[in-house]
């Protein structure tokens, strides 16, 4: 028995692949991007407050710089001085990045059918799991979470987007 | 403190500036004095200064696109102008409200500006210059304060389109996705 078991206890062995344990890390410790954009962004600070506790699922902090966040999640209608706001911050995120569109007006424009409006944000940003509802419920955005981490977890190495190499 | 009886307005205006005075509706006990668009300022100061008027506060500008001069309402019968710059004072001496109100040409949409009276008047103007096209002369700062710089059109206009998209539905979404645009990653 060498020092480190002895010290740490009988942990045993636990074999796994790469993508496993890269995509349990990224899961774990998503780092939201503090942008709320409208009455969507109230419900966002509701699911991150104690009674629905995002911290559960590993993403209690906001960063509000983009370099230090992994996760965007659009809050709201998207005008269309504001996109290239949104652009410019989804490329100043580091990889992986993802991108959650919360509520109608970001998936689609939802009421907002004017010229003031972007039809859907997946205009603007790649979009990978989009929220129903005007606005979503705390439980719809968690559940739009857990969907996203699902995502990740089916992520392989070989499909990752090297920055550069585009 | 010494404040003197509050004047009729429009009785006011009839007396001093018998010119200015294009014409007046009340409605409701709303006061709207009619100006032509060089004159508003000299309405409009002359509002705000004479004693027992002291309109003394700019609530709103607002401008409106009847686009349609035939179809008026009221007394108000047809429209003079395509458009119409409002000026909505406030006397906080005598807790009372007019109305200022001129027409603006369709051709040459241009008013003078009323930041020289108040300050406030800037933001209001751009907004109406960025919504209606209506520009104000004097102003310092005519730029765009809502919509982008490289904005093209006046949104609040009548004719501007409004930039409706089809929903999409499961029947149609095949047509819509030939033309929607997605971002890349």
């Amino acid at each position: 028995m060498g020092v480190v078991s002895s010290k740490l206890g009988d942990l045993g062995v636990v074999t796994t692949t790469l993508d496993t344990a890269v995509n349990w890390a990224r899961n774990g410790a998503m780092w939201p991007l503090l942008f709320g954009l409208a009455c969507c962004a109230i419900e966002m600070m509701s699911t991150q407050a104690s009674n629905y506790d995002l911290s559960r699922f590993g993403m209690e902090l906001n960063r509000a710089s983009p370099r230090q966040s992994d996760l965007i999640i659009v809050a709201g209608r998207v005008t269309r001085k504001m996109a290239p706001v949104i652009r410019q911050l989804y490329d100043q995120m580091a990889a992986p990045r993802y991108v959650i569109a919360m509520g109608d007006c970001a998936s689609c424009g939802g009421v907002y059918n004017n010229y003031a409006v972007v039809q859907g944000v997946d205009e603007i940003v790649p979009v990978d799991v989009y929220v129903a509802g005007c606005p979503p419920r705390p439980e719809q955005l968690i559940h739009g979470i857990l969907m996203l981490q699902e995502k990740i977890k089916g992520e392989r190495l070989k499909d990752w987007v090297v920055e550069g190499a585009r | 403190m010494y404040i003197p009886d509050a004047l009729d307005p429009i009785a006011a205006m009839t007396e001093n500036l018998p010119d200015v005075l294009l014409d007046r509706h009340e409605f409701r006990g709303e006061i709207t004095l009619i100006v032509a668009p060089a004159n508003v300022v000299t309405a409009v100061r002359f509002l705000e200064t004479t004693k027992g008027l002291v309109y003394n506060y700019l609530s709103d500008i607002s401008a409106v696109d009847y686009f349609d001069l035939k179809l008026g309402y009221g007394d108000y019968g047809a429209r003079p102008e395509r458009f119409a710059v409002s000026y909505h004072l406030f006397s906080m001496l005598y807790g009372r409200r007019i109305r200022v109100k001129t027409y603006v040409n369709e051709d040459s949409p241009i008013v003078p500006t009323m930041t020289g009276v108040w300050a406030a008047a800037n933001w209001l103007e751009r907004e109406i210059f960025d919504m209606m096209g209506i520009r104000f002369e004097g102003h310092q700062n005519m730029r765009r304060v809502l919509m982008p710089e490289d904005w093209e059109g006046n949104p609040h206009r009548r004719d501007y389109p409004l930039g409706y998209e089809t929903v999409m539905f499961s029947f149609n979404v095949d047509d819509i996705n030939k033309h929607k645009p997605y971002a890349e990653e």
